[in-house]
C-alpha cells in the first residue's frame, strides 16, 4: 500500500520542480485570500477560482510530462490555429464594449489572443531551433512577421495592451536568439521616433488612457478613476495594511475591476508595504527559478521558451503592479496567479509547466 | 548587412569578431547566458522600481492617502430642511412643501446627454418644454451639481425607471421638497416665489455667512415674502455622515444631525379679502393695499394683472417667461410698491390738513370758484374739471366735489417746501417700511428735490429752479408727486387712525418649527403726525361726506355702513385746456384712477387705497372696487365679478 502510494507520489512528483510548484502555489494561494477579500467574501467566486485552479495544475503536470521535443511539434498547429481564430474573430468574433475579442463556442467565450501568449513565442523558439546554426538576418525579418500578424490582428480588435504583451513575448525570443544591439536600439529609436505618427491612428479611449496616465487628475471621475482610486487604496494601505477584510477602498466599491486588473490594489491596501514586498519577493524567486532552468536548459528551443515564458511572468507583473501603482497606464493584465480568471490561470500555468518539462527533460538531451 | 544582425555569425554585436565559418556552441551559450544576465538584471532593476514606488506610497504619501481614503469613504451630506409653510390671518396655507420624485441628471457623469435623453424619452414622458428648461438649467448650472429633467414623476414613471436604471449611469431619480402656491396668481406678489440659486444668490447668502447652510439647498426666496423672510423659511440644514461607494450610492450611515425645518409665517394678510379685491380688478390694471389703520397690518395687497407662481418653482419656461416679462400688461410689476404715480386729488385732503395746520385756511374760509385759475399778470388758465366752476368753496366742499380751483389758489400761496415739511410725516416720498423688499420712494417734490433732480450737466440753472406753476400742478396732486399705492394707503390710514402711524407690514408672525414657539414680529412704535383733533375732525367729516354726497357718492350707494374716502385722477395726458373725454383718447392715455378710503368712518378698521391704471375717473373705476372690499371686510358680502364701472349722473360729477 505504502509502495503504491510512493508510486503515485513519484508519478505525480518525477517532472513538477518543487521550487517553482511551491512559490507559484503559494502566490496563488495569496490570490485566493486576497480573492475572498475583494469579492466581498464571495465564496462562490473563491470556489470558482479555486476550481480553474485545479484545473490548471493538472494542465500544468500533463504539460511538464511532455517532452520539450514533442512540445516543440505543436508550435506550428498551435500557432497556425490561434491566427485563424483571430481571423476568425475579426470577422464573427463577439463584441462587448466596442471591442471584438471572444470567440462564441456554443458553451462559452473563448479569447484566441490568450492562446496566442503561448503559441508566438513557442512557434519562434521551434523557428529558431529548427533553423539553429543557420540564422540570417532574413529569418530574423520573418519572425518579425510571425510577430506582427497576431499583433496586427489583436490591435484592430482593439485591444492594445494585450497586443503589445504579445508583440513582447515576441521580442523576446528574438532577443535570446541574438538579435543585434544595432537593431534593438535601432527599433526603440523607431519607436520613439513614430509616436507623433502613431498618436493620430488611436482611438479616443486609448488617447484617453495615455493623457490620463500623464496626469491621473484630468478626469478623477471618468479615465483617472481606476488609477487614481488604486494609488489611494495602495496608499492609504501603509507599512502594514489595513487588515485582511479591512480595506475601505475595496469594500465601499471605490475599486473598480477589484478582483480582476485591479486585485493587487486590494491586497496593497490590505496587507500593506510589508506585503507587497513579500509578494514582490515570491516573484522574484519565481523570475529566478526561471531564469535558473532557462540557463541550465539544453537545447535551443528549450533555452528559448522557457526564457520567453518566464520573461512573460515577470513582464505580467512588472505591468499589472505598474499600472496599480500609477506608473504605467492602464492596460487590461492582469496580475498573474493571482488576478480572478480561468483562462488567465491556465495559460499561466501551462507556461509553468513547460517551465517544468524543460527543467525535468534537460539531462536527456544533455547526456 | 547580415553580419550586423545577429552575434553568432561575423562580427558579434558584443564587440568580438568570430569566424562565420566557425560553429562555436560554448560562445553561443556564453553570450546566451550573457543576455540572460542582462535581462536579469533589468527585471531586478524593474522590480526594484516597483519596490521604490510602493514606499513612495505607503510610507511618504501615507498620510495624504489615508486623507483621500477617509474622505472617499465617508461623505458629508447635506439634508435640505423643509422650507417654511406661509399661511394667510386665519391659517389658510398660501405656501407649502411637498415632496415629489424629480429625474434628475449629473451631466459631468453623462457622455452624451441628448442621447440620453432621447432614451430617457422611451421611458418617461419627456416634453419638448422639459428639454428647453433642462437646457437652461445646463446653461447655468455650476460645476457638478446633479439638474432635474422632469419633476414630479408618477410611481408608474418612477417604477420604470428603477427597471431601466442600469442603462443609465448618472441618471438618478430623488425625492426633492417642492413649493407650491395653492392660490397661484391670487397674492402672488405679497408671497413672490422661490426659484433655484444664482451667482446673485450665492452673493447674498455668502454675505450673511450661511454658506454652509445653503449646501445641498437648490432653491431661495426671489420675490415678496419669501424672499424678504428667506432665512426665518429656510431652516438650517442637516448634516449626514455616510459611507458611500464609488457611485455615491450611500451604503451605510454614520452619524446624522436632523435638519431644523424653516419657521412657518403668518400674514397678517386675508387671503379672502385679497381674492375678493383681485376679482374686483376683474381685467383691469392696477393696485390695492388695504391696512388695518389701528396697528399697520396689511389686510390685502394687490397687483394686477398677476402671475402664477408655481411656474417659477421648477425654473419656468422661456415661452410663460416671455409672456410675462414682455406683456405691455407688465405682470411682474408689484404695482402697489413698485408703481409711482400722481395722487391727483387723492391728495387734497392732506393738503386740506396742511393749510389748517399752518393757519392758511379756516374750515369755513371760502374761495370762489369761476371754472379756472389764473396766476396774476399771466395767460395761461388752470382748469377746473368742471367747466364754469364750483363757485363759492369752503374746504368741505373742495374736498367733496374735488375742487381745483381751492386748492391751485392753495398752492400759489403756499411755498412749496413748507408743503413738503407737512407731507413728510405722512410717509409720502419715502419707504414705508413694509416687509417685502423693492419698495421705491416715490417722490414728494420740494426745492431741494428739483434741485438734485436737475444737477446733472444736461440741465441748466432754469431747470432746477423751482417755479410757482410747479407749485400749482403739485397742489392738486399732478407735477412732480408721484405715489406709491402703498404710501396712499399708509397715509389715508394715518388719517383713519388720528395720525398715529404704523409702519405697514405684511408678517404678522413667526412660529418657530418644532417648538411651536409663536414669536411676534416686532414693529418698530407708531409714529404721531402732529395734528389737532379739531383739523383731523374737520377733514374726516369732509371725507366721510365724499361717498355720501361727493364724487364717490354713486359708488357708495345704500352701503351699509358709513365710509370715508377720495377720489383721484392723475392725469397722463396733457389736456391743453381741452375737455377731456375718455372715449377719445387711447386706452393707454387715459388717466389713473385713485380711490382712498377708510371705514367705518367713527371707529375705522380697514383703510384702503386703490389705483386703476388707465381707469379714467377715481369715482368711475376705483371707487366701485374699494366698495366690493369694504362691504366684504365689514358685512361679509361677497359679490361675484369683476366691480362695475360706475356710470356717472352728469359732467357736474365728472370731478375730483
Amino acid at each position: 500500500m505504502a509502495n503504491f502510494l510512493g508510486r503515485v507520489w513519484e508519478l505525480l512528483s518525477r517532472r513538477v520542480d518543487s521550487f517553482l510548484f511551491g512559490v507559484a502555489l503559494t502566490i496563488a494561494g495569496v490570490g485566493l485570500i486576497t480573492l475572498f477579500s475583494a469579492a466581498d467574501q464571495n465564496v462562490a467566486r473563491l470556489s470558482s477560482q479555486a476550481t480553474s485552479l485545479a484545473f490548471a495544475l493538472v494542465l500544468m503536470w500533463l504539460v511538464a510530462n511532455i517532452a520539450p521535443q514533442t512540445i516543440a511539434r505543436a508550435a506550428v498547429p498551435l500557432y497556425g490555429l490561434g491566427v485563424v481564430l483571430l481571423i476568425g474573430v475579426a470577422f464573427w468574433g463577439v463584441s462587448v464594449n466596442g471591442s471584438r475579442r471572444w470567440l462564441n463556442l456554443g458553451f462559452g467565450r473563448f479569447q484566441p489572443s490568450e492562446l496566442m501568449k503561448i503559441a508566438l513565442p513557442l512557434m519562434l523558439a521551434w523557428y529558431f531551433q529548427k533553423f539553429e546554426g543557420r540564422i540570417g538576418w532574413k529569418d530574423f525579418a520573418l519572425a518579425a512577421v510571425l510577430i506582427a500578424v497576431p499583433v496586427y490582428l489583436i490591435k484592430r480588435q482593439p485591444d492594445l495592451g494585450t497586443a503589445l504583451l504579445i508583440g513582447a513575448s515576441g521580442f523576446y525570443v528574438l532577443y535570446l536568439a541574438g538579435l543585434s544591439w544595432k537593431v534593438i536600439v535601432g527599433l526603440v529609436a523607431a519607436a520613439g521616433a513614430a509616436a507623433p505618427l502613431v498618436w493620430p491612428q488611436l482611438r479616443d479611449y486609448q488617447r484617453e488612457r495615455i493623457l490620463t496616465f500623464l496626469d491621473p487628475t484630468r478626469d478623477p471621475l471618468g479615465a483617472g478613476y481606476h488609477s487614481s482610486q488604486a494609488s489611494i487604496a495602495l496608499g492609504s494601505g501603509g507599512v502594514v495594511g489595513k487588515g485582511w477584510l479591512n480595506g475601505t477602498q475595496t469594500h465601499l466599491d471605490f475599486l473598480p475591476e477589484r478582483h480582476t486588473d485591479f486585485i493587487f490594489a486590494v491586497f496593497g491596501e490590505e496587507f500593506g508595504l510589508i506585503g507587497n514586498c513579500v509578494l514582490l519577493v515570491l516573484y522574484s524567486l519565481l523570475i529566478g527559478r526561471g531564469m535558473m532552468i532557462t540557463a541550465n536548459a539544453s537545447t535551443q528551443f528549450t533555452r528559448l521558451i522557457a526564457g520567453a515564458v518566464t520573461l512573460m511572468f515577470f513582464t505580467y507583473a512588472f505591468v499589472n503592479m505598474g499600472m496599480v501603482s500609477g506608473v504605467l497606464p492602464v492596460v487590461g493584465v492582469p496580475l498573474p496567479l493571482v488576478s480572478y480568471g480561468g483562462t488567465a490561470l491556465i495559460s499561466l500555468f501551462i507556461g509553468l509547466g513547460i517551465l517544468m518539462s524543460v527543467q525535468a527533460h534537460r539531462k536527456l538531451v544533455n547526456t | 548587412m547580415a553580419r550586423f544582425l545577429f552575434h553568432a555569425h561575423g562580427r558579434d554585436d558584443d564587440g568580438a569578431l568570430v569566424s562565420p565559418e566557425l560553429k562555436n556552441p560554448e560562445r553561443e551559450l556564453f553570450l546566451f547566458h550573457r543576455r540572460l544576465s542582462i535581462a536579469g538584471m533589468l527585471v531586478a532593476l524593474a522590480l526594484g522600481g516597483l519596490i521604490a514606488r510602493f514606499f513612495y506610497l505607503q510610507v511618504v504619501q501615507h498620510r495624504h492617502y489615508q486623507t483621500l481614503a477617509e474622505t472617499n469613504r465617508i461623505a458629508i451630506v447635506p439634508i435640505v430642511p423643509n422650507r417654511g409653510v406661509i399661511r394667510d390671518r386665519n391659517g389658510i396655507v398660501l405656501a407649502q412643501s411637498y415632496s415629489a420624485y424629480t429625474l434628475e441628471i449629473q451631466p459631468a457623469r453623462v457622455k452624451d446627454l441628448n442621447q440620453t435623453i432621447d432614451a430617457l424619452a422611451e421611458i418617461i414622458d419627456v416634453q419638448p418644454r422639459d428639454r428647453k428648461r433642462f437646457k437652461k438649467l445646463l446653461d447655468e448650472s455650476r460645476n457638478f451639481e446633479s439638474l432635474p429633467l422632469r419633476t414630479r414623476l408618477t410611481d408608474n414613471e418612477v417604477a420604470r425607471f428603477a427597471v431601466n436604471r442600469y442603462r443609465f449611469p448618472g441618471v438618478e431619480i430623488k425625492a426633492r421638497l417642492f413649493r407650491q402656491y395653492p392660490f397661484g396668481e391670487i397674492a402672488s406678489h405679497v408671497v413672490g416665489y422661490i426659484g433655484r440659486i444664482n451667482d446673485r444668490d450665492l452673493a447674498r447668502i455668502d454675505e450673511w455667512d450661511e454658506v454652509a447652510n445653503y449646501k445641498g439647498s437648490d432653491y431661495i426666496g426671489k420675490v415678496g415674502i419669501e424672499l424678504s423672510y428667506e432665512r426665518e423659511l429656510h431652516g438650517t440644514t442637516g448634516v449626514e455622515e455616510v459611507e458611500v461607494d464609488a457611485g455615491g450610492r450611500a451604503v451605510r450611515t454614520l452619524s446624522r444631525a436632523a435638519p431644523a425645518s424653516g419657521n412657518d409665517l403668518q400674514l397678517s394678510l386675508d387671503i379672502k379679502l385679497q381674492e375678493v379685491a383681485e376679482t374686483a380688478f376683474g381685467t383691469r390694471r392696477g393696485a390695492l393695499v388695504a391696512i388695518d389703520p389701528t396697528n399697520g397690518e396689511v389686510l390685502a395687497l394687490v397687483s394686477r394683472p398677476a402671475f402664477d407662481p408655481n411656474l417659477f418653482v421648477d425654473g419656468i419656461d422661456t415661452v410663460n417667461w416671455e409672456l410675462l416679462n414682455d406683456s405691455p400688461d407688465k405682470p411682474l410689476l408689484n404695482r402697489p410698491l413698485r408703481g409711482a404715480y400722481p395722487p391727483g386729488s387723492a391728495i387734497k385732503p392732506f393738503l386740506a390738513l396742511s393749510a389748517l395746520s399752518s393757519g392758511r385756511r379756516t374750515p369755513a374760509q371760502t374761495i370762489f370758484d369761476p371754472g379756472f385759475f389764473q396766476l396774476p399778470g399771466a395767460a395761461h388758465r388752470f382748469n377746473d374739471d368742471k367747466p364754469g366752476g364750483h363757485g363759492t368753496v369752503d374746504m368741505y366742499k373742495s374736498i367733496v366735489v374735488s375742487c381745483d380751483t381751492y386748492y391751485y389758489i392753495l398752492a400759489s400761496e403756499t411755498d412749496i417746501d413748507e408743503t413738503f415739511r407737512f407731507l413728510s410725516p405722512f410717509g409720502f416720498g419715502r419707504k414705508t417700511g413694509i416687509d417685502i423688499e423693492g419698495e421705491l420712494s416715490g417722490i414728494l417734490p420740494s426745492r431741494d428735490w428739483k434741485r438734485q433732480r436737475f444737477a446733472g450737466k444736461e440741465f441748466r440753472e432754469e431747470h432746477r429752479k423751482w417755479y410757482l406753476g410747479d407749485s400749482i400742478s403739485a397742489g392738486i396732486g399732478q407735477g412732480y408727486n408721484a405715489f406709491t399705492p402703498i404710501q396712499l394707503a399708509h397715509a389715508i390710514a394715518t388719517i383713519a387712525n388720528d395720525g398715529v402711524s404704523y409702519a405697514p407690514h405684511v408678517v404678522k408672525s413667526i412660529r418657530g418649527a418644532g417648538t411651536d414657539a409663536i414669536r411676534e414680529i416686532a414693529l418698530p412704535p407708531p409714529l404721531t403726525v402732529p395734528l389737532k383733533a379739531e383739523h383731523l375732525a374737520v377733514i374726516k367729516n369732509a371725507l366721510a361726506g365724499v361717498p355720501k354726497e361727493g364724487t364717490s357718492a354713486a359708488a357708495f350707494v345704500k352701503s351699509g355702513y358709513v365710509s370715508a374716502g377720495k377720489t383721484g385722477t392723475a392725469q397722463l395726458y396733457s389736456l391743453k385746456g381741452e375737455k377731456y373725454s375718455a372715449g377719445r383718447i387711447d386706452e393707454k392715455l387715459r388717466d389713473h384712477a385713485w380711490y382712498i378710503a377708510y371705514a367705518p368712518a367713527d371707529k375705522p378698521r380697514i383703510a384702503v387705497a386703490v389705483l386703476v391704471e388707465n381707469g379714467g375717473f377715481g369715482a368711475q373705476a376705483a371707487a366701485p372696487i374699494v366698495r366690493q372690499v369694504l362691504d366684504y371686510y365689514l358685512l361679509g358680502e361677497k359679490k361675484a365679478g369683476p366691480a362695475p364701472a360706475v356710470t356717472l349722473p352728469d359732467a357736474e360729477d365728472q370731478s375730483d
